[in-house]
């Protein structure tokens, strides 16, 4: 815990002054796929085929892809039953005409209604939608989210505060192939006032996996 | 309307790179919706050229998975099963 104690150090008990265990330097050898990333990435940039900086630009472009993509697409469909029955039918082209790229990924959106729940996971990976949602939770690629909640979807929803009663349906979607999957959780009650923006600031990353709801405002 | 087909994902055990996760092997399910065809990645994984597969999304009751451990046998798991992994069930 944080505290002054000038009188003894803290390395001893491995935390720094601020009170947060020290990450050792990465001084142990280089793995072998950190090696052959190394290795590839500097062939790529000594041959011509990319620069260093547009490698930069690209993982920084990664990096900027955040669950408020997602969001923007669950406010739309909330307010505009047209765009959420083509989002249903053809997630991939429905988030094309929002001016999100899909590039690779083939979307698959499922509704969450007073009858039935949809949940996420890749139990053989860690298959997950980034460009709507940028980079998954680190539970989302665990082996216990990813065999528990195939087999017992309840008990892990209500972990996450989730309690479903028994006259909803589970829906439980292993992504296992080439699809990805955005879950539109309901709208909350008493957001008829709200803008779209302000609809999407309701909508987190853990609504669209399925372990969580759309906040109330 | 017709019936959803009835499949059953074949209780293969081949080694290698295959995506027909093992709890759903020798389970029966139906077809949710077919998603058309994609490379197969048992072949893509090695580099190899890949043939075009038909992918579908098969849909299983909780209660044909786990049995009496499912919580709710009536709620649904779905996933995504290439064609070569599935036989059709007729109707008896």
């Amino acid at each position: 815990m944080p505290h002054d104690h000038p009188d003894h150090s803290h390395d001893a008990d491995g935390l720094s002054p601020s009170g947060h265990p020290y990450r050792p330097d990465q001084d142990h050898k280089l793995t072998r796929w950190q090696a052959m990333e190394i290795a590839m990435r500097e062939l790529l940039v000594e041959k011509g085929i990319v620069t260093a900086a547009e490698i930069t630009a690209t993982v920084e472009q990664m990096d900027r892809r955040s669950p408020a993509d997602g969001a923007k697409v669950v406010a739309r469909a909330w307010i505009d039953p047209d765009f959420k029955a083509r989002l249903l039918e053809n997630g991939t082209e429905a988030i094309r005409e929002m001016g999100i790229e899909p590039g690779v990924l083939k979307l698959i959106a499922v509704e969450n209604t007073p009858d039935v729940h949809n949940v996420v996971v890749c139990t053989l990976c860690s298959c997950y939608p980034r460009n709507l949602l940028g980079l998954p939770p680190d539970w989302y690629k665990q082996r216990a989210y990813r065999s528990r909640v195939v087999k017992t979807p309840r008990k892990v929803l209500a972990e996450f505060g989730l309690e479903l009663p028994e006259k909803v349906q589970v829906r439980v979607h292993d992504s296992t192939a080439d699809m990805r999957y955005l879950v539109v959780p309901g709208r909350p009650e008493g957001t008829d006032g709200l803008d779209e923006a302000a609809l999407a600031g309701l909508v987190s990353r853990d609504a669209m996996i399925g372990v969580a709801t759309a906040r109330h405002p | 309307m017709a019936q959803p087909q009835k499949v059953r994902v074949k209780n293969w055990h081949p080694p290698g790179h295959v995506r027909a996760p093992m709890y759903l092997r020798g389970k029966t399910g139906e077809i949710e919706r077919e998603l058309g065809p994609f490379g197969n990645p048992e072949e893509l994984a090695y580099g190899h050229k890949a043939s075009r597969r038909r992918l579908l999304r098969v849909r299983f009751t909780m209660g044909e998975l786990w049995g009496a451990e499912a919580e709710n046998p009536a709620d649904i798991l779905e996933a995504e099963i290439y064609e070569h992994w599935l036989e059709p069930i007729n109707a008896s």
